[in-house]
């Protein structure tokens, strides 16, 4: 077989695609206009989701969280701390979502267990001492930008070509069927012709760009989101409010440094997000109230990025509503052959969504080839520099 | 809101590169990542530079600013005077692509060929019970790869073949916790004309590291294990 599939965006969900696509025996092509992870991927909050967050408002994401969770866990453990976390009780409020959340996530399959507060304290002994109850579950913390290098270091290997600083600028078209994308590399300035069978859109919060430039639509909502990291590593663990996902309610520690997030509001372009001070503020303060002094020790990076959230009609524009699965739009519905976009989902739930996304490439081209990623451990990220 | 004036090299390999000004308006609480990220955004996007997680964990937005190697992530702007020109220039002693941007891989191979692995066990925290189901409390290496220390470091400059200061760190990290490594194999490699005897302690390494690595000390503990290996040797007349 030599279709060739061009993949755009070489995020986690592109790296993936890729990774996939690649062992499924294609011809892959990976396009990325920026480094590695320079997007959504590379500032993400490196939650590696136990699915407990979504576990009561967003069961089926909840779902797919806590089976990608065990399969990373096999499949890169190079880039992973794998310290657990906890859902904690910070009042009385929160404390009456513990029934639920518990039954929630043994209805999810995320394995939780209440444990007592003084055992929670000795664990993380910067948590506010005036915790009512603490729920542990197997969320994880992950490298970004080695998280995507594994998935494309393992492309390469089998085959695929990854040309980063390179920009798509147009779609080629036979009739109505993509033919491939005019490109411009970032370095020379060139712009040049790739072919291929199949595109796949894989650009994020940008899918909704590309889509436009080969005349369809795709529902995506750019939702960005602050981050806040500091310069000393208060918990080992993930430490998240036991309650419904809300703003500045999940604290991920990570080499030495722990971080605050995250706001949510919808943008229009996310190339550029001014960071809204309000944010700032809302989430030092929220931080405070998990982990007392979080900022002394000082204030190392603040950050923002958009989420790709899929649109659902009549949803809230904060975001806060929106799931967090993903979809894959097969644009031949709107008229358009030989283009897929795959969006929405969570950087946990990357292969998943790669391998939904190739199984549509698969049908769109009259193949069956199963899918292996669950199985085959990535490479070291180092191996994408060989 | 003030606004900033950057003076970011600018160029392609083949050309000769220049200094150009940019201004750009953000508040003192925004990060030079941020002012870069701008000007690529609003207005010139043929501009070329790495970065990806901004927080310091990714080591991709390394650069030298006003002479000195700096992650661009954990620059704050309100080090800086709004009258006075920031100027940004690619870190040393990597190929040039292009702009604020160059080619990493040389030190990735290198940290390749040690086999240094990124999770170790955490010694910050090791004080604490373990949770239920947990072996051990790990975390990343410190080591960010960002090549800050090899673009600082004066030797780099003088010999290419010299295995920089984060590889020698990276040796020094690996025989005192292998997990899993050839440690005879690490010893050779450091014991080399081009390994931890080239090193002249500037300790510049040190001074721009971002993450705690301290390079400079672990070359020097690496050539204590060196010269105990070789007295070592000659008492029990090995090799």
């Amino acid at each position: 077989m030599s279709y060739h599939v061009i993949v755009i965006g070489a995020g986690s969900t592109g790296a993936a695609v890729a990774h996939d696509l690649a062992l499924r025996g294609f011809r892959v092509t990976v396009v990325e206009r920026g480094e590695v992870a320079s997007g959504t991927s590379g500032r993400n909050h490196c939650l590696l989701h136990s699915g407990g967050r979504y576990a009561m408002r967003d069961p089926e994401s909840a779902r797919e969280c806590i089976e990608e969770n065990m399969i990373l866990r096999r499949i890169m453990p190079e880039a992973l701390e794998l310290n657990d976390g906890l859902f904690v009780a910070l009042d009385e409020q929160d404390l009456a979502w513990k029934e639920r959340f518990l039954a929630a996530c043994e209805e999810c399959g995320i394995p939780a267990r209440e444990i007592p507060v003084r055992q929670a304290l000795a664990l993380e002994p910067h948590l506010n001492p005036n915790i009512l109850a603490a729920v542990q579950v197997p969320d994880g913390v992950f490298e970004p930008f080695r998280f995507c290098l594994s998935f494309l270091a393992t492309a390469r290997r089998n085959g695929a070509t990854v040309l980063t600083y390179t920009e798509v600028v147009d779609f080629v078209f036979q009739g109505r069927t993509v033919a491939g994308v005019r490109v411009r590399d970032r370095r020379t300035g060139e712009e040049r012709v790739i072919g291929g069978d199949i595109v796949v859109n894989a650009a994020g919060p940008w899918s909704g760009r590309i889509a436009a430039m080969a005349g369809v639509d795709v529902p995506v909502v750019p939702t960005a989101g602050v981050m806040i990291s500091v310069g000393r590593r208060w918990n080992r663990m993930v430490i998240n409010r036991l309650n419904m996902p809300g703003d500045g309610d999940i604290i991920v520690p990570q080499r030495r440094t722990a971080i605050i997030g995250t706001t949510s509001w919808r943008v229009e372009d996310p190339d550029f997000i001014p960071i809204p001070e309000d944010h700032v503020r809302l989430l030092l303060d929220r931080a405070e109230r998990f982990i007392p002094g979080y900022t002394r020790g000082g204030i190392r990076g603040i950050f923002a990025v958009a989420r790709p959230l899929v649109g659902r009609r009549g949803v809230a524009a904060d975001g806060r509503e929106l799931s967090r699965t993903f979809e894959c739009f097969d644009h031949a519905a709107d008229g358009v052959e030989g283009f897929v976009t795959i969006t929405g989902g969570k950087m946990t739930t990357a292969r998943a969504m790669a391998e939904k996304a190739v199984d549509v490439v698969c049908a769109k081209l009259g193949l069956e080839i199963p899918c292996r990623t669950r199985e085959v451990p990535l490479l070291s990220y180092r191996a994408f520099f060989d | 809101m003030p606004t900033w004036q950057l003076r970011l090299l600018r160029g392609r390999p083949g050309g000769s590169p220049r200094l150009e000004i940019y201004r750009v308006e953000l508040p003192a609480e925004a990060y030079l990542i941020d002012a870069v990220e701008k000007i690529w955004a609003e207005q010139d996007r043929s501009l070329l530079f790495r970065h990806a997680c901004h927080h310091a964990s990714c080591g991709a937005c390394g650069v030298r600013v006003n002479g000195r190697e700096r992650l661009m992530c954990i620059t704050p702007l309100r080090e800086f005077s709004p009258d006075r020109p920031i100027q940004v220039e690619p870190l040393r002693h990597f190929p040039w692509l292009g702009d604020l941007l160059v080619d990493v891989s040389p030190m990735m191979r290198r940290m390749a060929e040690v086999g240094f692995a990124i999770v170790r066990q955490d010694e910050l925290t090791a004080d604490r019970p373990l949770p239920e189901g947990i072996e051990r409390i790990t975390r990343f290496e410190d080591c960010i790869e960002c090549g800050l220390c090899l673009s600082a470091c004066p030797v780099m400059a003088a010999d290419e073949a010299y295995l920089g200061p984060a590889t020698l760190a990276a040796i020094e990290r690996m025989l005192k916790e292998p997990r899993g490594g050839d440690t005879a194999r690490l010893l050779t490699l450091a014991d080399d004309p081009h390994g931890a005897w080239r090193c002249h302690s500037a300790m510049e390494c040190t001074a721009v590291c971002p993450s705690n690595v301290d390079p400079a000390s672990a070359i020097g503990r690496l050539r204590r294990r060196l010269i105990a290996e070789r007295f070592r040797r000659w008492i029990g007349g090995g090799r």
